[in-house]
């Protein structure tokens, strides 16, 4: 007879947005495994048809209430290339910096309430905050220097108002950062000793063997700009992405899964980066990697909360680097003329490579969008990764195994677009 | 700082989930004295931040309870622990409202009084606008709110 067990958490906890998960086995195998992503179908894609070129970076920064820099870069990006127009200097080096305070923002939420509780045994960021209260203020502090970034930069913390094609609305002064500057030497020093802290947790021995997908620049850790490139030798313009990936419908999910046309699934994220740029981290951060151990690559995906570590030092020296040379632009944006077109964006967003392509008419009204977020892009290698953990460790018992089938899954930070967030309250003899 | 701080939390375009938003534009557009009003769609851990130094906390948001739309509910969380039994939050952000007070409450970092007003949510499509009966609801969630402010 033969024996058939299941592993399904209806509700992942922990994850941004909503989601859950079916692992099937049957005498010791796998069978069959689901994440499902009740991601809202691509209600943006339509909603931006028709709309102008200048709301597309506000209406999909809309979409995350994590990630919206992401989605405003990757818009304007491409409004900018479909115009023909190039954003350098302090400009360009501003646009690096709100990327910086995004990937904070986003890489310490997810480092200290999230990932952290699960190697240390604890449910929730609730019961580590009772036993480790120091590591969870400083979770907080830093994470508010990244909001600050942001806030200063961007007009407000979430959903950031300030950033326009060709630039911004208006540039802060040199002082307006003055406050910010001085925090963020402490920022750089609690970045560090988080590596530190991260890197002594205790780690599944884990390795999937998967291809790696991040922007490649020349000389810098990629936030905005780069070629497309993967571990396995691909090398591509942003502007042919569409010719190399695509996205499948499959049944048990209305998020599209992403693929390589040729090969099959990929994986993109703070490890895909790493991969492949790691010779491009500013020395303070190449050190704390390597104290972490993590050497020229990194396979493990219950790993990506030293990788996190690592891109949050990254991103708090280039802050600091970039504010010591701060000088403000005379002009918040450059001029450029608007014309009819197709213009791509990728962009570097915390959770991995985020594709925009638009096609914009004469007047700069939004022909045809298409978004592909970073998340779609990782569920086949999701779904691989489970498969793969379950059959190596298919002699744990049954609660052990889900909890850490979650684990497996919260590796890749996943974010499931624009969910509402409500308050469920369940009334008993109310 | 002290005072207080009422934070409208929701996610426009997703019907019924906006009105905690509309509310704070609402109570912003005519400020109360010696009160900070925010819309807040960011993560919990965000929440603990917006509410630091404020003596009281107003926090609006869109409820599933099995209610009818438009049904007001308000929650004092000061001294109650939010069982997650009680209160599980389908929370879009990584920690919900829910878990924000809780890991407030942990780290010693609530203000003094902690007030939900949760207002009974019946659509939440996306690309949907807040349903007639929740609409109806905003003027007297508004009007309670500038009552409490003014008590305080």
């Amino acid at each position: 007879m033969s024996e058939a067990r299941e592993i399904k958490v209806d509700y992942l906890a922990r994850v941004e947005g909503e989601g859950g998960m079916t692992v099937k086995v049957r005498d010791g195998k796998v069978e069959d495994v689901q994440v499902r992503i009740y991601e809202p179908p691509r209600f943006f894609e339509a909603f931006l048809r028709g709309r102008k070129y200048i709301e597309a970076s506000d209406i999909t920064a809309r979409i995350c209430g994590i990630c919206p820099v992401a989605y405003q870069m990757s818009a304007v990006h491409a409004m900018e290339q479909a115009f023909g127009v190039t954003v350098g200097g302090q400009l360009r080096e501003l646009r690096r910096l709100l990327y910086c305070g995004e990937w904070i923002e986003s890489h310490v939420l997810h480092v200290y309430m999230l990932h952290a509780p699960d190697f240390l045994g604890y449910q929730d960021a609730i019961s580590l905050a009772r036993d480790h209260r120091a590591v969870v203020e400083q979770g907080l502090r830093l994470k508010k220097i990244g909001n600050e970034i942001v806030t200063t930069l961007a007009g407000r913390e979430i959903h950031p108002i300030n950033v326009r094609v060709g630039g911004f609305y208006r540039v802060p002064l040199r002082e307006d950062f003055a406050k910010l500057r001085k925090e963020l030497d402490w920022a750089l020093d609690a970045a560090v000793k988080t590596v530190d802290f991260v890197a002594g947790l205790p780690f599944p021995d884990f390795e999937p063997q998967h291809e790696y997908v991040a922007l490649l620049h020349p000389e810098e850790y990629p936030f905005n700009e780069g070629d497309i490139a993967s571990t396995a030798g691909l090398r591509i313009k942003k502007d042919d992405f569409l010719e190399h990936f695509e996205e499948l419908h499959v049944r048990h999910s209305n998020a599209l899964h992403g693929r390589i046309k040729a090969r099959g699934p990929y994986f993109v994220g703070p490890q895909a980066r790493y991969n492949l740029n790691r010779d491009r981290l500013s020395p303070i951060a190449r050190e704390a990697a390597d104290r972490a151990g993590l050497g020229a690559r990194c396979d493990n995906p219950f790993k990506s909360i030293v990788v996190r570590a690592v891109e949050t030092v990254e991103a708090c020296a280039e802050a600091i680097r970039i504010l010591d040379a701060y000088e403000r632009p005379d002009r918040p944006f450059v001029d450029y003329e608007i014309k009819a077109g197709v213009g791509h964006g990728c962009t570097e967003a915390p959770r991995g490579i985020l594709y925009h392509r638009y096609e914009v008419d004469e007047k700069g009204d939004i022909v045809s969008a298409r978004i592909i977020p970073p998340t779609a892009q990782n569920l086949p290698a999701i779904e691989a990764d489970l498969r793969h953990f379950v059959t190596e460790h298919i002699d744990l018992d049954q609660e052990n195994l889900t909890w850490k089938c979650e684990q497996a899954i919260r590796n890749y930070d996943p974010c499931i677009s624009c969910a509402t967030h409500f308050l469920k309250l369940e009334i008993d003899g109310d | 700082m002290g005072g207080t701080v009422v934070i409208g939390i929701g996610q426009e375009r997703r019907g019924d989930d906006a009105i905690g938003l509309l509310v704070a534009r609402r109570l912003a557009a005519l400020p109360p004295a010696n009160c900070r009003v925010l819309e807040h769609d960011g993560d919990g851990m965000d929440l603990l931040l917006a509410w630091e130094g404020a003596d009281q906390a107003i926090l609006v948001d869109a409820l599933l309870s099995g209610g009818q739309a438009g049904e007001l509910r308000v929650i004092d969380a000061t001294e109650a622990s939010l069982s997650a039994a009680l209160f599980s939050s389908t929370s879009s952000h990584a920690l919900g409202l829910a878990e924000a007070i809780e890991l407030g409450r942990a780290l010693g970092r609530l203000p003094d009084r902690v007030l939900i007003y949760g207002i009974e949510g019946a659509d939440f499509a996306t690309g949907s606008s807040p349903s007639p009966a929740v609409l109806g609801a905003l003027d007297q969630v508004v009007a309670l709110i500038r009552e409490e402010i003014d008590d305080a």
